[in-house]
């Protein structure tokens, strides 16, 4: 029995949940405190592993009983062996890697499967943000100001998919959430998904 | 500067320790990786807690180069605390109501195992240089030797610092099935240029004292505590860090006002200093000090294993989890990347958190509530996959 057990998970990281198998081995690559790792680990009994940038989501991670380590998605990655694991998870993690088609290639050789999830820069209200003020758009899923954002490689859902096109990568299920967190299938309609959706999450293989 | 070492023959030194001896190596004698063998020789050892029906709860605690098996209690020699007493008791993270610790004095040690002070059978003498060289893999051999008479197949975990965890590394790789989790902290998987260095200089100092009498100094009732005190000393700065010394010492004076313009202990950081050698001469065995500083120099698990370290936890099922510290400077944080690495590359079950603290090596065995709860909280979630109760069931 864990408190964990009564918490509800963020909205994304719920439908990255729903989408992992039970019994895999998956790696959380920037897992933060660990609420996608812990649930899993608990629900699914996923043999899970984590990397984590920060000192406190390490703490809070390893204090739960989670095996985290303190580490780098950029630097990290390498270190793993191939096809080790059945899902490599990077929820909200993509835009502050330097180097993100690196990162994702790394995930999809670690892993028979990526789940990616990122903030989708073409929403209509941070298009029309920066249309209107002439500012660097500032909400709820971007809350910083240029010069203090991690986010340093914010891309659009339409990006996206250009990218796992040039990677090679076959995009298995795509959603977009709008922000009432209701979800949208992006091949259904992919231009609405990348208006509507304040977020994105992709399962890919190669 | 007398050390009840000193007088004394090897025998009479450990007859009064608390806790256990085990005879070992009776059956075969325990082959060395010098080559040499130790038949029938003694190994002390003290645990606290109880060991659960199915024996599924040990776990052994390795201790350091100058550490022994009084983990949490009063010392039997020196009447200091132990020196995990913040770690390990009831409630603590090595609880005691849930967990059976074992710590064995290490062969080459100096507190009732075998070692260079006690007695050879062969002549009736103290082994002095006569003992054969050992090694960390000797050290944990003789441990699983402990285990299979106390019929433990498996550990629930193996935990240690420096070279403890050295010893925690060697059991991951070559007793994988009998550790079910470990947690190397502060350590590293090979001793570099610089650790060698420093040891050479204590061994040095040592063999310098005219006291040493070319290792013979217990057959003629002196003890070389210039020479170890000396050894002790350098090594204890290795054990601190720059910021340790600044906030604990700064540049204070010493019981004056003024600086006296001669080599008394004028700072208080010297005063301190020669503190720490004078009482380890009285705790410690200046020929232990020379094995196992060579024991800890010998520790290359990277060459072991052909340059890989990976290959060293190849399909290991062991939860690992290990720690470094900011300050510590002998076994830096880059030194416990490289082994979490090599678990990386196998795919292994690691957990790796470096502690924020100033305190240098030492951190370990000092006050770190942040390095305490994360201890705490790894095992208890190994214990929650073991399966292992709150509270021990006989």
């Amino acid at each position: 029995m864990t408190p964990s057990e009564q918490k509800a998970i963020r909205i994304d990281l719920q439908i990255i949940a729903d989408m992992i198998e039970p019994d895999t081995r998956l790696l959380d690559v920037g897992c933060g405190n660990g609420d996608l790792l812990d649930y899993l680990v608990h629900f699914k009994q996923v043999d899970g592993r984590g990397i984590e940038i920060s000192t406190e989501g390490v703490r809070s991670c390893v204090n739960a009983g989670l095996s985290v380590i303190q580490g780098d998605a950029d630097t990290d990655l390498e270190t793993y062996p191939d096809q080790a694991f059945d899902y490599v998870v990077l929820s909200q993690t993509l835009q502050t890697v330097t180097a993100p088609r690196v990162v994702l290639e790394n995930m999809l050789r670690i892993g028979r499967r990526a789940i990616v999830s990122f903030p989708n820069f073409a929403y209509w209200r941070l298009r029309l943000y920066l249309a209107l003020t002439g500012r660097m758009p500032v909400s709820k899923s971007l809350p910083y100001q240029w010069h203090n954002t991690p986010n340093i490689h914010l891309c659009t859902i339409k990006d996206f998919l250009a990218t796992c096109d040039e990677l090679g990568f076959v995009v298995e299920r795509s959603v977009a959430l709008n922000k009432e967190g209701h979800v949208r299938r992006i091949r259904s309609s992919p231009f609405l998904s990348n208006l509507l959706g304040v977020q994105a999450v992709f399962m890919l293989k190669k | 500067m007398s050390g009840p070492t000193g007088g004394k023959s090897g025998e009479n030194s450990t007859i009064s320790l608390p806790g256990h001896q085990a005879q070992l190596g009776v059956q075969a004698p325990l082959r060395l990786d010098s080559g040499a063998e130790l038949s029938n020789f003694t190994v002390a050892y003290q645990t606290y807690g109880q060991l659960n029906a199915d024996k599924s709860n040990a776990i052994l605690v390795c201790h350091a180069l100058t550490g022994d098996q009084f983990i949490a209690e009063s010392h039997p020699m020196t009447g200091k605390p132990g020196w995990w007493e913040i770690m390990v008791g009831p409630g603590k993270p090595l609880d005691t109501d849930r967990y059976f610790i074992i710590c064995v004095n290490i062969i080459g040690g100096c507190m009732g195992t075998i070692g260079p002070k006690e007695i050879n059978p062969a002549n009736g003498k103290p082994w002095a240089l006569d003992f054969p060289v050992i090694t960390v893999g000797d050290m944990v051999r003789a441990q699983t030797l402990l285990l299979d008479q106390l019929e433990i197949e498996q550990l629930f975990c193996v935990v240690g610092g420096s070279m403890g965890g050295m010893q925690v590394l060697e059991w991951a790789a070559k007793y994988p099935e009998r550790v079910f989790s470990a947690v190397p902290i502060a350590t590293t998987a090979k001793h570099s240029a610089q650790n060698i260095a420093f040891h050479e200089v204590g061994r040095q100092a040592i063999m310098a004292d005219p006291d040493w009498c070319d290792g013979q100094y217990l057959s003629f009732g002196k003890v070389p505590s210039r020479g170890l005190s000396i050894a002790r000393m350098a090594a204890h700065i290795t054990y601190l860090s720059d910021m340790a010394l600044l906030r604990k010492f700064g540049r204070r004076l010493q019981d004056r006002d003024s600086v006296s313009y001669g080599f008394d202990a004028d700072f208080q950081v010297e005063s301190y200093l020669r503190h720490q050698g004078s009482t380890f001469v009285d705790r410690f065995d200046a020929n232990s000090y020379l094995y196992i500083t060579r024991a800890m120099d010998y520790f290359d698990l990277v060459s072991e294993y052909n340059g890989v370290l990976a290959n060293a936890f190849k399909d290991t099922k062991t939860r690992f989890c290990v720690f470094s510290f900011t300050s510590d400077w002998l076994y830096p944080t880059e030194e416990s990347r490289l082994i979490v690495r090599a678990l990386n590359a196998v795919a292994a079950n690691v957990s790796f958190v470096e502690i924020d603290s100033d305190a240098g090596h030492d951190a370990f065995l000092v006050d770190e509530p942040e390095f305490e709860k994360l201890l705490a909280g790894f095992l208890e979630g190994a214990a929650e996959h073991r399966g292992l109760p709150r509270v021990v069931k006989q």
